[in-house]
């Protein structure tokens, strides 16, 4: 690693610093904080349900299949879900810009419009 | 199924279900192939990477199944099952909480921490604070973790003894409580995080194997109607047998098991991003990208897992029936193995019990190599000797560690013998949840954080998580209304001193944590290091500088 501490600028706050960097975490933030205030949102609100509303949740759709039942399968299949387009979504828009940031901060490589 | 349920009741009477030998045999069998792999493994391990993150050389799916492996304990497997099969759909919340979590390690928290540790949760917590006080409290907060959640693998081990293999008495049961602990310590001490990790694999793949197999066996007798499973489970339950199927059958019997009810969903849904022995898992793959491969799979194995025990729970319910379980030895816990015995008859009973015993073998394993990194790697070579320290020195403590906490293991394992341990878990969870996750949260992500608000977090969680149990009913002072029998840890009904009636303490102890972690950063002088910010921040979100795989 190449630390330059003191008064001068360290290599990461220079690449902190950059339009790419700050790019890429803005994407990052604007994607996984929605998602999380979203996926725990939906998980107490089934909590509460499942605690307070017990009519509401005993109510039956199909034989004995009812609300309760098909709210739980919910949360698998959210979660299930989030995780698939999360994963989609950092391999294709996150992992290309990651690794040439690394590569830019490990060898040296050059960024985008920097002069080389 | 009436004359085979018969012979199934007399065999519960006689404390005698299956055979016992062919139980034995089959989990002889497991330790045997394990040991194997272990002793296999074991060949490169040199230097400190190799010892606790198996030189960073494990695959995505590789570790995905082995945090399936940790993650899926005798309490995910027995409890649940049970819990469904006595008390219905509030047994399906537990399993529900325990999914979702999940997404708060992967959002948040298992990339992030890959890229800018190398062995331990307090590597990450210390990075760009100050390293000693932080490292201190933050290893005080794992190894605190690890022992609640130690002790009650070591004493569930006892109570499956006794349904599993016929050993009556608490001195055979004492024995091999012992004779778990010494393989346990067997593994870890030669395979170390590789030999750990490959026994994780084998028995995830096991349990989700047998899992599947009797969820698809109890289908079949039901016509593949999870409704008319349902409906086996009413009819068995008997007078008021609706109930089975609706929430609030345990949890909705007053405000305060509500209140109790809301304390758990969160400290379960936190929790698990603050377990010490899951965050270490991330440090076995050579990448964050393996690392994000990694929780994906084990979302998908533990998901569809937890499917299954609910399939399972119910057939339980509707095969075995809630008072059969009960009257069983092992009560709750042994609905799963009642169920294969139901089933497939003693060979199927034979190979459930032994999964369930390797689970508590493995994941013993697992907390016990995370229990001797924490104290090796932060608290003897960063806080005794200042990181003055050769790296195989590091490694020498980590493997005496592993003795003596395999040690204190079995003698706390013994004491607790019999013991209500389904507690120790929960507590575990909201110590992870309050003492660690918030921390781990501020570092990551806000910049003003610093040294005092890390303490102030970490020992504020911590502590009043032990004292809110402390004085829970949980410990003293909680009677069964019917029988006037003693319901808490303390069996003398007369050594009252519970306080307050929450029986999990994360509903005050998780919000105080995070408050208390912005109180102590605004209240102090400290300054955060912009440039060890800027080096975090970076390094987390682009893997730049971080550890790589170590080649042999």
């Amino acid at each position: 690693m190449t630390d330059t501490f003191g008064e001068r600028e360290t290599d990461y706050q220079r690449v902190q610093n950059s339009e790419e960097f700050q790019a890429l975490k803005r994407r990052f933030r604007r994607f996984v904080f929605p998602m999380t205030a979203f996926f725990l949102s939906w998980y107490f609100l089934y909590v509460l349900l499942a605690d307070y509303a017990h009519d509401f949740m005993s109510t039956k759709v199909w034989g004995n299949i009812n609300v309760g039942l098909l709210l739980g399968l919910g949360q698998f299949v959210s979660t299930f879900a989030i995780t698939m387009i999360y994963a989609r979504w950092a391999n294709n828009r996150q992992d290309p810009v990651a690794e040439r940031l690394r590569l830019h901060i490990e060898n040296g490589d050059p960024l985008d419009g920097e002069a080389v | 199924m009436s004359a085979s349920l018969t012979t199934l009741l007399k065999a519960a009477e006689s404390e005698d279900i299956g055979n016992p030998w062919v139980n034995i045999a089959i989990f002889g069998g497991f330790v045997a192939i394990t040991l194997v792999i272990v002793f296999r493994a074991s060949r490169n391990n040199k230097t400190a990477a190799d010892y606790y993150a198996a030189g960073r050389s494990f695959t995505g799916p590789q570790n995905g199944t082995a945090i399936a492996g940790d993650y899926l304990s005798a309490a995910s497997f027995l409890g649940i099952c049970g819990a469904i099969a006595i008390n219905g759909y509030d047994g399906f919340l537990y399993s529900i909480g325990f999914l979702v979590a999940w997404l708060v390690a992967l959002l948040l928290v298992a990339e992030l921490l890959r890229n800018t540790g190398r062995f331990t949760m307090a590597d990450v917590l210390s990075f760009r604070l100050r390293q000693r006080p932080v490292r201190m409290a933050a290893a005080l907060a794992t190894l605190t973790v690890v022992f609640f959640y130690l002790l009650a693998q070591m004493a569930g081990a006892g109570g499956l003894v006794a349904l599993l293999l016929g050993v009556d008495g608490t001195a055979a049961q004492g024995l091999v409580i012992a004779v778990v602990g010494a393989l346990m310590i067997l593994y870890v001490l030669v395979g170390g995080m590789k030999g750990t990790t490959w026994v994780q694999i084998i028995k995830a793949v096991l349990l989700i194997a047998g899992a599947a197999v009797m969820t698809l066996w109890v289908l079949a007798q039901f016509g593949f109607n999870f409704s008319d499973l349902l409906q086996g489970a009413i009819d068995m339950a008997g007078e008021g047998g609706e109930a089975v199927i609706e929430p609030g059958k345990q949890y909705g019997v007053s405000t305060m098991s509500q209140l109790n009810f809301l304390s758990l969903a969160l400290a379960l849904v936190l929790g698990t991003a603050g377990l010490p022995h899951v965050l270490m898992r991330f440090y076995t793959v050579p990448t964050a990208k393996e690392a994000r491969r990694s929780v994906v799979w084990a979302i998908w194995l533990i998901g569809i897992f937890y499917l299954f025990t609910l399939v399972l729970g119910y057939g339980a319910a509707a095969l075995v029936g809630p008072e059969a379980i009960k009257a069983a030895p092992g009560g709750v816990n042994s609905a799963a193995p009642l169920l294969a015995y139901e089933l497939g008859g003693t060979i199927l009973l034979g190979l459930i019990s032994a999964v369930a015993f390797a689970t508590i073998l493995a994941v013993v394993a697992g907390l016990t190599i995370t229990a001797a990194a924490s104290f090796a790697h932060d608290i003897y070579a960063s806080v005794i000797k200042h990181g003055e320290v050769k790296p195989d020195g590091e490694v020498r403590v980590a493997r005496i560690t592993v003795v003596v906490i395999g040690i204190l293991a079995i003698i706390g394992g013994i004491f607790a013998n019999g013991q209500n341990v389904a507690f120790l878990v929960a507590l575990a969870f909201a110590v992870a949840a309050s003492a660690n996750l918030p921390t781990i949260l501020y570092s990551l992500f806000w910049k003003r954080f610093n040294t005092s608000g890390a303490l102030w977090s970490i020992y504020g969680g911590l502590i009043s998580c032990l004292v809110l149990i402390a004085f829970s009913p949980v410990v003293s002072g909680k009677v069964d209304p019917v029988t006037g029998a003693s319901l808490s840890m303390i069996k003398n009904t007369d050594i009252d001193f519970h306080l307050i009636p929450l029986e999990n303490p994360g509903l005050i102890s998780i919000p105080l944590a995070f408050l208390l972690g912005i109180l102590g950063t605004y209240l102090s002088k400290d300054k955060s290091s912009p440039e060890k910010y800027a080096e975090m921040e970076v390094r987390s979100l682009t893997g730049a500088g971080s550890e790589k795989a170590s080649v042999h």
